[in-house]
């Protein structure tokens, strides 16, 4: 049983990978730490602990247009730290807020007009002053809303991303993208608006966007209709001008009531290098270099034996599900989520792939993950499971890789799943 | 899953997301709309299919009762297994007659089938030399014999075996039941099923019937029974509809003058 409001919504490592960052669907948001190295229990290294959690957003009600806003965490994304204090982007479909993570290990104690539970002295008895002093205590960690980045969509925010320059960011919805000041919260800049004139002549919508990770200037922002876009801000003020389209011409054979919608991109990565992105679509993992916009360079299945089932899946509303991939620490291996608790990983390099799957009673902790694999037809070998076996309630949507060592994070429906690299 | 449950579906979910929590998803929307506009097109365009099968119908309707009255015998055996493989294919395959074009209905429709059991008439041993054409405009159908120009409206086999001459009208189940006189020289638009040979049977003679279908192939159970029966009827229905249509091609093809 699982209440819906634990469901998690998207999952982050930060940049050094020591903390880890989930939001659920009730609208809160944990934040999970690397256990320290320790003499003591030199193999519980690479365990991460619930280090903080806090109710990022409330779910809102519009009263003017009578519209309930839900709380849910679309995305979090974490700025680099600066101080000893940490900072991170959650966002929910309509307000992006900055939060301030930081530790209080001592407090002050010997206040003069106050006793240490707080209650205000009787002046008239104090008889001596004295300095108050910093004592040690339990570590407290505190999340403190430092901005409020609202009322600047109209429609759904899909995606935010910081900019490398580390002083602005941006937010994307269906039609627009705005860019924030991290400082400022009472005025953005739209700088992408694909809304037509005339509602009814909508076509596509945004779906996701990103900031180059080291070209202040240049963003990607991807569509409904399976194409990306690379724009300049240098160029103009207002992208609607893409610098760069990237579009993949659609195989006439494959043809089917359902083509727009598999094509639909659900979410775009740049690699950590910079010179290429990856794109998810329903069906695969599309790896682009930012030099060819006529095809991507790599296409990867990631669960094919669903192309014959997409009526149902369109009846139950799972081919709506969006999955998000992601980039190893050096790019040689892609992950992505599935159903049935599966998630694959493509190595780039030797071109092999393997499924995993994210659930308790197939793994015991610190086991081995041992690969599954999808009967698409024929006789099903003993370790398989038929396609119609699949249980589509369990999809895996949210993938996490540390920036710089094998450890990634799965978030199966409510569960968060930590797998690591075996160090022998 | 066809085209109109895939409308229902989508509609629904288009209805379902105005409650949904959170307000109306835009991607979501669009998406299911692509869904919706793939359907109705195919929705749409079999529609337009079945019109102008229903258009063909009419117009063949006409030309069938012509060829009704020709001897069976003038039908050379090509066009006989031609009906029948009309007939035939028309009833299982209707999305191959999907385009509105009159030349690729005539081809899809026309393919060589194996008859099995066309079984002409005792008649069948008469040899003929006859040449038997539709004016389309007129509707007036023509026989020429030897050099001779006539016309006349189609001998049916009988018990007995009938010279070519006489007349001889069929009638089809959903047709008007009234008699009517048919005069030589005007379009027979409705076959009558009168026995003028065998006056001691004025109902329908079901050997007789059964001898027709054999020329055109199975399928024409539904034509056969006045009382229409529903389970057969469709078929039938349909069964002369592409017979006819196949057969107005061909007739189209003939030099008419």
């Amino acid at each position: 049983f699982c209440l819906s409001a634990d469901i998690i919504s998207t999952v982050e490592f930060d940049h050094t990978g020591e903390l880890l960052a989930t939001g659920d669907k009730g609208g809160r948001v944990v934040i999970f730490q690397r256990e320290q190295e320790s003499k003591n229990q030199p193999h519980r290294r690479g365990e991460y602990n619930v280090y903080s959690t806090f109710q990022s957003h409330e779910p809102e009600f519009d009263y003017l247009k009578s519209l309930e806003i839900e709380e849910k965490i679309n995305k979090i994304r974490w700025l680099p730290q600066q101080n000893a204090a940490y900072f991170l982007l959650s966002t929910n479909d309509k307000t992006v807020k900055l939060w301030k993570i930081s530790e209080r290990d001592k407090r002050p104690e010997g206040y003069n007009l106050k006793d240490d539970d707080g209650r205000i002295r009787d002046p008239s008895t104090i008889t001596t002053l004295r300095v108050p002093v910093l004592q040690p205590m339990d570590l407290m960690v505190e999340a403190t809303p430092r901005r409020v980045f609202a009322n600047a969509h109209t429609y759904h925010i899909n995606s935010i991303s910081v900019n490398s320059d580390y002083e602005t960011y941006m937010s994307a919805d269906d039609l627009r993208i705005n860019l924030w000041n991290l400082e400022i919260t009472n005025r953005s800049f739209n700088i992408v608006d694909i809304k037509p004139a005339n509602m009814e002549e909508l076509t596509e919508v945004i779906t996701a966007a990103e900031f180059h990770p080291s070209q202040c200037n240049t963003f990607v922002y991807s569509s409904s209709k399976g194409t990306i876009r690379l724009c300049d801000m240098r160029a103009l003020a207002l992208c609607d001008k893409h610098s760069k389209f990237f579009e993949e011409p659609e195989d006439p054979s494959n043809r089917s009531f359902f083509s727009e919608i598999i094509s639909s991109i659900s979410d775009v990565k740049f690699s950590h290098s910079g010179r290429y992105m990856m794109t998810r679509d329903y069906l695969t993992v599309k790896v682009w270099d930012l030099n060819m916009e006529n095809r991507p360079i790599e296409t990867y299945q990631v669960h094919d034996y669903l192309r014959s089932k997409l009526c149902s899946l369109y009846e139950n509303d799972c081919i709506f599900d969006k999955f998000e991939c992601v980039w190893n620490g050096s790019d040689s291996v892609i992950m992505t989520g599935s159903y049935n608790n599966f998630f694959r990983m493509f190595d780039r390099n030797t071109k092999r792939d393997v499924t995993l799957e994210a659930s308790r009673e197939n793994s015991k902790p610190r086991a081995i993950l041992k690969p599954r694999k999808v009967c698409v037809g024929g006789k099903r070998r003993k370790d398989e499971i038929s396609v119609d076996s699949l249980d589509f309630s369990k999809k895996i949507l949210h993938t996490a890789w540390h920036p710089s060592e094998n450890i990634i994070a799965v978030a199966a429906t409510n569960n968060l799943y930590i797998f690591q690299d075996k160090v022998n | 899953m066809d085209a109109q449950s895939l409308i229902s579906i989508s509609l629904r979910k288009i209805h379902n997301s105005r409650t949904q929590r959170g307000g109306i998803k835009l991607h979501k929307n669009l998406l299911v709309s692509y869904v919706l506009r793939n359907a109705k097109q195919l929705y749409m365009s079999e529609k337009y299919a079945e019109i102008y099968r229903m258009q063909q119908y009419e117009e063949v309707m006409t030309v069938c009762n012509e060829i009704q009255e020709l001897n069976p015998l003038d039908l050379a055996e090509d066009l006989a297994t031609a009906a029948c493989s009309a007939a035939a294919l028309a009833l299982q395959n209707g999305e191959l007659c999907k385009e509105s074009d009159s030349a690729f209905f005539r081809s899809c429709c026309a393919e060589a089938y194996p008859v099995t059991d066309c079984d002409l008439s005792p008649l069948s041993a008469v040899q003929c030399n006859k040449t038997t054409v539709l004016d389309l405009d007129t509707h007036v159908v023509t026989t020429v014999e030897s050099g001779c120009l006539y016309q006349d409206c189609c001998a049916v086999q009988c018990q007995g075996a009938q010279a070519p001459a006489k007349k001889r009208k069929y009638d089809f189940g959903y047709y008007a039941t009234e008699s009517e006189e048919v005069p030589d020289f005007t379009p027979c638009k409705r076959a009558r099923f009168e026995d003028f040979y065998c006056p001691h049977s004025e109902q329908l003679d079901t050997s007789n019937i059964s001898n027709l279908i054999s020329i055109f192939g199975s399928g024409f159970t539904g034509l056969v029974s006045r009382q229409a029966d529903s389970e057969f009827s469709l078929n039938g229905q349909f069964c002369s509809k592409q017979t006819l249509a196949s057969l107005g091609a061909w007739t189209r093809a003939i030099v008419a003058f």
